[in-house]
């Protein structure tokens, strides 16, 4: 076993605890803390399947982005679908058999990974085109482009030019799954590819990254608009709540 | 202050996002608050020792104790969508307007002390400590904040800069940073019942000579009822109402409603206040304190149905909030939802046909609406989604025959502020109060250039004074902002109908 093998496995080790861990924490924190108050941003839905349809074109069509803005939403839509492509295509190296549905959209999944370096580059334009995203723009947001971008890229460049052993990569991931290590293969750009995803992994509970697991608890946004109806009362109005002066 | 010196900004004929233009407003602050008038709110007179550390722990107990803070300040990606859409960065072209910087001036701090990223690599998240420069750039752009949440419509998380606001003035009353206007405002509720400090007698007064107007004008006998135990609905409206213009209109036009109507209704001398300025300060125990006398009130007189004037963020805290502070309200008659506004209960007497109506009264004026932020994007009227932009349009198109809507862009849940809503409507901020209707007064006179558009009506205590403020700073005649029952009131046709 090489060490580059074994320098890997533990990586992803470590990164897949940290990503589940501390996502799962952080979902923990959101469902724990109280709202106290009913603060839905109006008009919004007056019943729960109301809500879930609400929060269902949040994520999927990016709604209040579309109203916004339509270059953001253009650029980050792209993004996020080719990224939901490219990342349900990687299925087949996890996977033995590979799904029938993996295997239908892979071909789509391999020209995501444009999709994702163009919505990229689209937003990472912004930040130095537009005075006013330039000036909101902290360091951490061009590295996190960066990243992402390092990732499609290196991801492509494997593709069509320095193929890498994807036989022996899919090895290597089943081996970690089942706890029977298989070498890596070692080719620079895979190896690249790798550690930046580990990055990106790691970074995720402790960055910007929270808005996927956000926008499901964001109260503007998922609480019924029924305070008249239904008593709402949660944290500090649940104090006391019971025993009016009056 | 003195004579305050700035520019008027120029209407153009679109509404332009301007560029960047770094602290053209960081010279704005309102007068702060006396300790006299901190202490009858519940916190420090001044600035405390130590209140570095203080105001850390503050923000960190507040962000515990709020889903919303938490999700808000982890989820901002930067994508900049907010950032064209604060009408005071609008106005103003301060970059610390746009409401992602405004809420980066708290979360910069937040992360410092409460995140991983911030502690360990504070400059590449834009950490900060909590200093004096800090505080003082809180106090100014915070107080640049009309919690309009205009913001938070259009992100894509549903962040909303308004509880951010509310937050910071939260965190910087509790060290004995607070702001004089509203927090002077709040100890008047607690000691007298209501903002303007009118005791019981003079409100009594007042209204007497309302009475006296309006049979002088009609001939009619249109009671402004006080402290009338067993009527069946009590009213609370903004102070206001009592003698502001053109408030007061509105009130005549609610008693005018209930007379034809033939429904007993009364005001109370206790709670004679439906503003609540607690939630501009983010204050928990003000907030209750203050809507709790209104509960007393209602049972105290023995009223059936409590109905709600026209007020913006009154009628948030009351259609929003009461039922959580203040409920549960089994002692009213269930088959009335509660509160109820004003404009839902003449919505639904038109609709029963009882009501009659001239729209011919009203022929002098062409007629547009401002939608109210607190109204638009924090509550809700009738039965429906959006029913709060229906009612009362439906009530002005009852009373008038000449209608224009604004443009699409600048109504309904995409409706510009007024620019002196959350606490700003003080004459120490009145740079940012003209600079800030910009949008707002860009969107009035394309109805006035096009359709000959001479009266706003609103359903906004803090709309109607700020509207009567600046509108001549854009060289419109101030009395051309109305209530919507100023309209109603001019309509209705007494005595057709007992
Ligand atoms: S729209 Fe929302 S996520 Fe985007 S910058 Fe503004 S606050 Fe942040
Ligand atoms: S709540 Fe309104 S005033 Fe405050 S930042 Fe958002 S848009 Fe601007």
């Amino acid at each position: 076993m090489s060490a580059v093998t074994v320098i890997y496995a533990l990586l992803f080790y470590t990164a897949t605890s940290i990503l589940v861990g501390g996502v799962a924490y952080k979902v923990f924190v959101y469902a724990r803390t109280p709202q106290p108050l009913k603060i839905p941003t109006t008009p919004a839905p007056t019943t729960r399947t109301g809500v879930v349809w609400r929060i269902l074109k949040e994520i999927t069509v990016f709604e209040s982005l579309f109203k916004s803005n339509k270059w953001i939403w253009l650029f980050g839509w792209v993004f996020h679908f080719a990224l939901l492509l490219v990342l349900l295509r990687h299925l087949r190296y996890f996977t033995e058999p590979v799904w029938t549905w993996v295997a239908l959209i892979q071909p789509f999944g391999i020209y995501a990974g444009f999709g994702m370096l163009i919505g990229l580059a689209g937003l990472w334009a912004r930040r130095f085109l537009v005075d006013r995203v330039r000036y909101i723009t902290n360091l951490s947001d061009h590295l996190m482009l960066a990243l992402l971008a390092g990732i499609a890229a290196s991801g492509l460049i494997m593709k069509y030019l320095t193929h890498t052993d994807i036989v022996a990569l899919k090895a290597f991931f089943l081996g970690l799954i089942l706890f029977e290590w298989q070498p890596l293969p070692t080719d620079f750009m895979l190896l690249v590819h790798l550690a930046l995803v580990a990055t990106l992994m790691i970074i995720f509970p402790i960055s910007k990254l929270l808005h996927a697991p956000g926008v499901f608890f964001s109260p503007t946004r998922n609480q019924i608009d029924n305070p008249r109806e239904r008593r709402h009362v949660a944290g500090w109005t649940a104090e006391n709540a019971g025993k009016q002066t009056g | 202050m003195a004579k305050a010196e700035f520019l008027t900004p120029e209407l153009t004929e679109y509404l332009t996002v301007p560029h960047v233009r770094a602290e053209t407003m960081a010279h704005s602050r309102p007068f702060v608050a006396k300790p006299e008038h901190q202490e009858s709110v519940g916190y420090p007179g001044e600035l405390m020792d130590g209140w570095e550390e203080k105001a850390v722990l503050k923000l960190g107990e507040l962000v515990r104790g709020s889903r919303a803070l938490q999700v808000f300040l982890d989820s901002c990606v930067k994508c900049g969508a907010c950032t064209d859409k604060c009408h005071y960065y609008l106005g103003t072209s301060d970059p610390k307007n746009m409401p992602v910087a405004r809420q980066d001036l708290l979360r910069s701090v937040y992360r410092r002390y409460y995140t991983f990223a911030g502690k360990y690599f504070p400059k590449l998240v834009g950490a900060r400590d909590m200093t004096k420069d800090v505080l003082d750039e809180w106090y100014s752009y915070f107080h640049q904040c009309s919690q309009c949440r205009r913001c938070s419509v259009y992100c894509p998380y549903g962040i909303d800069t308004a509880e951010i606001s509310m937050a910071a003035r939260d965190v910087m009353d509790a060290v004995g940073l607070g702001q004089k206007y509203s927090n002077e405002i709040i100890g008047k509720v607690h000691k007298i019942g209501n903002n303007l400090g009118l005791p019981g007698p003079a409100l009594k007064d007042t209204l007497e000579g309302l009475e006296e107007d309006v049979k002088e004008d009609t001939g009619v006998d249109v009671k402004f009822p006080v402290d009338e135990k067993g009527a069946e609905v009590l009213v609370i409206t903004p102070s206001a109402d009592f003698f502001a213009e053109p408030h007061i209109d509105g009130l005549i036009g609610y008693a005018k409603v209930f007379h034809q109507a033939g429904i007993s209704w009364t005001l109370s001398s206790y709670a004679s206040e439906a503003a609540n300025f607690s939630m501009f300060i983010g204050s928990r125990h003000n907030l209750k304190k203050a809507a709790m006398r209104i509960r007393e009130a209602a049972i105290d007189l023995g009223v059936k149905r409590i109905v709600v004037g026209e007020c913006g963020h009154a009628w948030r805290v009351a259609y929003s909030f009461w039922n959580t502070l203040i409920g549960p309200f089994d002692f009213l008659d269930p088959n009335y939802p509660v509160p109820q506004h004003i404009c839902e209960v003449t919505y639904d007497l038109i609709q029963r046909g009882a009501l009659t109506l001239d729209k011919e009264a009203n022929d002098d004026k062409v007629v547009t609406f401002h939608d109210s932020c607190n109204v638009s994007r924090a509550s809700r009227m009738g039965n429906m989604p959006g029913g709060q932009f229906i009612i009362p349009r439906a009530v002005i198109k009852a009373s008038v025959n000449k209608f224009h809507d604004m443009a699409p862009d600048t109504i309904y849940e995409g409706t510009f502020c007024c620019g002196g809503g959350g606490g700003l409507l003080t004459d120490d901020l009145i740079e940012l109060r003209v600079k800030g209707a910009m949008p707002r007064m860009q969107a009035l006179k394309q109805v006035v250039d096009e359709y000959g558009v001479n009266y706003m009506a609103a359903i906004c205590a803090i709309c109607k004074s700020q509207f009567t403020k600046v509108l001549p700073y854009y060289k419109f005649p101030m009395d051309m902002i109305g209530s919507v029952h100023g309209l109603v009131s001019t309509a209705i046709q007494l005595g057709t109908k007992q």
